[in-house]
C-alpha cells in the first residue's frame, strides 16, 4: 500500500539507503484531528549536510508537528577521512599532524593529547619551559577557539556584528600562534617530549598586548551579545541539559560544567603545568543554553588569566627532552587526556613495540555533544534546534575523523 | 574595458553585452557558503572576517546554491559527500566556477591514502583555480580569487576569438 503522502519520508530513507519498499516508512504517525476530520501529519525535514548552521557537514533528519521538533535523528560520517586508521601507519611523533586536523578549531589541544600519551609509552620526562610552553599555547588557542564559538553561536541567533568582533580579536591571537609555530591553524607544535621552539620576542610582545585589552574587549562583547534582549530571551531556559542527563550521555567540557558538575580535566588529572597555575572552574545552575554561554565565556577570562601567569612565570630552560629521532615504545597501552575547548579530548594509544601504534583511539569530547542533541532537541522550535545545535559547539572534524 | 575608469557627467561607453555581464560576473563573486572542514575556518570565515574583508573584493557568502557563483569546495571530500557536492553543484545556476581550496580538496591531501577519500574534487566537479595550502591563508584565497576573476576576463576575449575564427 503506498500513500502519495509518505513521499517525503521515503526520500529521506531513500538517502539514507535504508529504504525497503516492502514496508510501511515506521516514523510517519499520523494524528487524526477530533476538530473536523482532518488529517495532520507529521513532516519530516532534511537539515544539511550544507546548511550554514550546522558547523560543518553534520546532518539531522528532524520530524516536525508544525513548527515544533517531535523527534531528530542525526546523521554523521560526511567528513569521515581515516584519522584513526591512518594513525596506525605513521610515527608517534607524526600522530600530532592527524590530530590538528581532527579538531581543527583547537589543534594544539589535539596534539598534546597525541604527545602526552606517547610520553607515558616511553615515560619521557618534560622540562619545565616545555611544560609551561604547552599550557600557555593551550590557553591562547582556547581563547581562539571560543571566539570561534562566540562569533558563530551569535549568528545562530540571528545575530550579526559579534562575529566580526570576534574574528578580529582571534586575529590577534593566531599571531602570536604564528610567531611562534609557524601556522595559522595547523600548528604541529607540541611533540613527544617537549615544544617545538621556544617563544619568540615578537609573540611574547603581541600576546602581552592582547592580553592588557581581552579583559574589556570580553566584557563589550558581553555585552553586545549576552546584554541583547532578544538574544536571552532566545537562550535563557531553552535546551536544558540536567546533571544526570550530562553525566549519562558522557559530557564533558563547558556543556556538562554549564549542568553545574565540577568536572575539568587540568584541575582533575592535571598535566602540562596546571598543577602550577591559579585557575577558578566556573559553574553553571541550570544547564539551559545561557549557562553555556556564560561558562563559555568565563573560561576565556580565565584562560586570558593563566596566559598572563604562564608569561610572567616561564622558567628557564631546554623545551625538548633529549628523545630518539625515531620514537619506539615498548609495548603497552596507554590513555592520556587534556581538556580541550570541547570537553575531555583523550588519546589511547596501543604500542607493539615498533615505530607505529598497533591501535590509535581518540575520544572526541564533540561526538558526546552530538548525541545529547538527538535527547534535548524534541519539544522545542525549529529555530531553537539551530541555536542549540551552535550551543553545544561541535566541531564536526573530530566527530567524523 | 575600461569601464571602471570612465568618469565625468557626460561620457558615453559602448561596450559589448557579454563583456559588460563578464565585467560585472568577476566583481561580484558570490560564494557558496558551504564548509567542509578546515579550510572552511580560514578561507569562508577568517577571510570573510574584519582583517582580510573578501567584501571588498565583491566576494560574500550566500547560503544557496540557488544564488550562488563559486563554489568553494573547503576540506576532505569523501565519497559519501561526493555526491552531496555534486548536487550544490548541479543546483548552482550557470555559469558557475569551482574553486578547490587546499591540499585535501586538491588532490587528497593528508588523508590521500584512505580509500574512503576522493582524491581531489576534480574527479566530482570540474575545478577552475586549485588553492595549495594545508590550509592556505586567507591571502592565498584571495589570491585564488583574482586569478579566477582573470580567468573570466579572459574567457570573454577566448569566445569572442573563436566567434571571429569561425566567421
Amino acid at each position: 500500500m503506498t500513500d502519495p503522502r509518505d513521499t517525503v519520508l521515503t526520500h529521506a530513507l531513500q538517502a539514507e539507503g535504508t529504504f525497503d519498499p516492502g514496508r510501511a516508512p515506521a516514523g510517519i504517525k499520523r494524528i487524526p484531528s477530533g476538530v473536523d476530520g482532518l488529517a495532520t501529519e507529521h513532516l519530516v525535514v532534511n537539515i544539511g549536510p550544507q546548511h550554514p548552521s550546522t558547523h560543518g557537514v553534520l546532518r539531522l533528519v528532524a520530524e516536525l508537528d508544525g513548527e515544533e521538533v517531535m523527534n531528530v535523528e542525526v546523521a554523521v560520517g560526511y567528513l569521515h577521512r581515516g584519522i584513526e586508521k591512518l594513525g596506525e601507519h605513521r610515527r608517534y611523533h607524526q600522530l600530532g599532524t592527524l590530530m590538528d586536523r581532527g579538531d581543527y578549531v583547537s589543534g594544539i589541544h589535539g596534539e598534546l593529547a597525541a604527545a602526552l600519551a606517547a610520553e607515558q609509552l616511553l615515560e619521557v620526562e618534560v622540562p619545565p619551559r616545555g611544560q609551561w610552553l604547552r599550557s600557555l599555547m593551550s590557553e591562547v588557542n582556547r581563547i581562539a577557539s571560543h571566539l570561534v564559538w562566540f562569533g558563530t553561536f551569535g549568528l545562530d541567533c540571528g545575530a550579526m556584528g559579534q562575529f566580526l568582533y570576534a574574528m578580529r580579536e582571534r586575529e590577534a591571537l593566531l599571531d602570536v600562534l604564528e610567531s611562534v609555530t609557524g601556522q595559522r591553524m595547523m600548528f604541529n607544535y607540541v611533540r613527544p617530549g617537549g615544544v617545538l621552539d621556544d617563544i619568540t620576542p615578537d609573540a611574547e610582545q603581541k600576546l602581552r598586548t592582547f592580553l592588557r585589552t581581552i579583559d574589556s574587549y570580553l566584557d563589550e562583547h558581553h555585552a553586545l551579545l549576552g546584554g541583547n534582549e532578544i538574544f536571552q530571551k532566545r537562550v535563557r531556559g531553552v535546551g536544558v541539559i540536567d546533571r544526570e542527563t550530562g553525566l549519562a550521555f558522557g559530557l564533558t567540557g563547558a556543556n556538562l560544567r554549564g549542568s553545574g558538575v565540577p568536572y575539568d580535566v587540568r584541575r582533575d588529572k592535571p598535566y602540562a603545568a596546571y598543577t602550577e597555575l591559579d585557575f577558578d572552574v566556573p559553574l553553571g545552575a541550570t544547564g539551559d543554553a545561557w549557562d553555556r554561554y556564560l561558562v563559555r565565556m568565563e573560561e576565556m577570562r580565565q584562560a586570558a588569566r593563566m596566559c598572563r601567569q604562564c608569561i610572567e612565570g616561564l622558567p628557564e630552560g631546554d623545551v625538548m627532552a633529549k628523545v630518539p629521532r625515531v620514537l619506539r615504545p615498548p609495548a603497552g597501552e596507554t590513555y592520556a587526556c587534556v581538556e580541550s575547548p570541547r570537553g575531555e579530548l583523550g588519546v589511547h594509544l596501543v604500542a607493539d613495540g615498533s615505530d607505529t601504534p598497533y591501535r590509535f583511539h581518540y575520544r572526541a569530547p564533540s561526538l558526546f555533544a552530538m548525541q545529547v542533541l538527538e535527547e534535548i532537541l524534541p519539544g522545542h522550535l525549529l529555530a531553537d534546534a539551530i541555536m542549540l545545535i551552535g550551543s553545544v559547539d561541535i566541531v564536526l572534524g573530530e566527530i567524523d575523523r | 574595458m575600461a569601464l571602471d575608469r570612465i568618469t565625468g557627467e557626460h561620457s558615453v561607453a559602448f561596450i559589448r553585452s557579454e563583456q559588460l555581464f563578464d565585467w560585472a560576473r568577476r566583481n561580484s563573486l558570490w560564494y557558496l557558503a558551504f564548509g567542509i572542514a578546515c579550510c572552511a575556518i580560514e578561507g569562508l570565515m577568517s577571510a570573510s572576517g574584519p582583517r582580510f574583508d573578501f567584501d571588498r573584493m565583491g566576494v560574500f557568502f550566500r547560503a544557496s546554491p540557488r544564488q550562488a557563483d563559486v563554489m568553494i569546495v573547503a576540506g576532505t571530500v569523501n565519497k559519501k559527500m561526493a555526491e552531496t557536492v555534486r548536487l550544490l553543484y548541479d543546483q548552482m545556476p550557470e555559469p558557475k566556477w569551482v574553486v578547490a581550496m587546499g591540499a585535501c580538496a586538491s588532490t587528497g591531501g593528508p588523508f590521500r591514502e584512505y580509500p574512503n577519500v576522493v582524491l581531489g574534487v576534480d574527479k566530482v566537479v570540474p575545478v577552475d583555480v586549485y588553492i595549495p595550502g594545508c590550509p592556505p591563508r586567507p591571502e592565498s584565497v584571495q589570491y585564488g580569487f583574482i586569478q579566477l576573476q582573470e580567468k573570466i576576463k579572459r574567457q570573454t576575449e577566448e569566445r569572442r576569438a573563436a566567434r571571429h575564427d569561425r566567421r
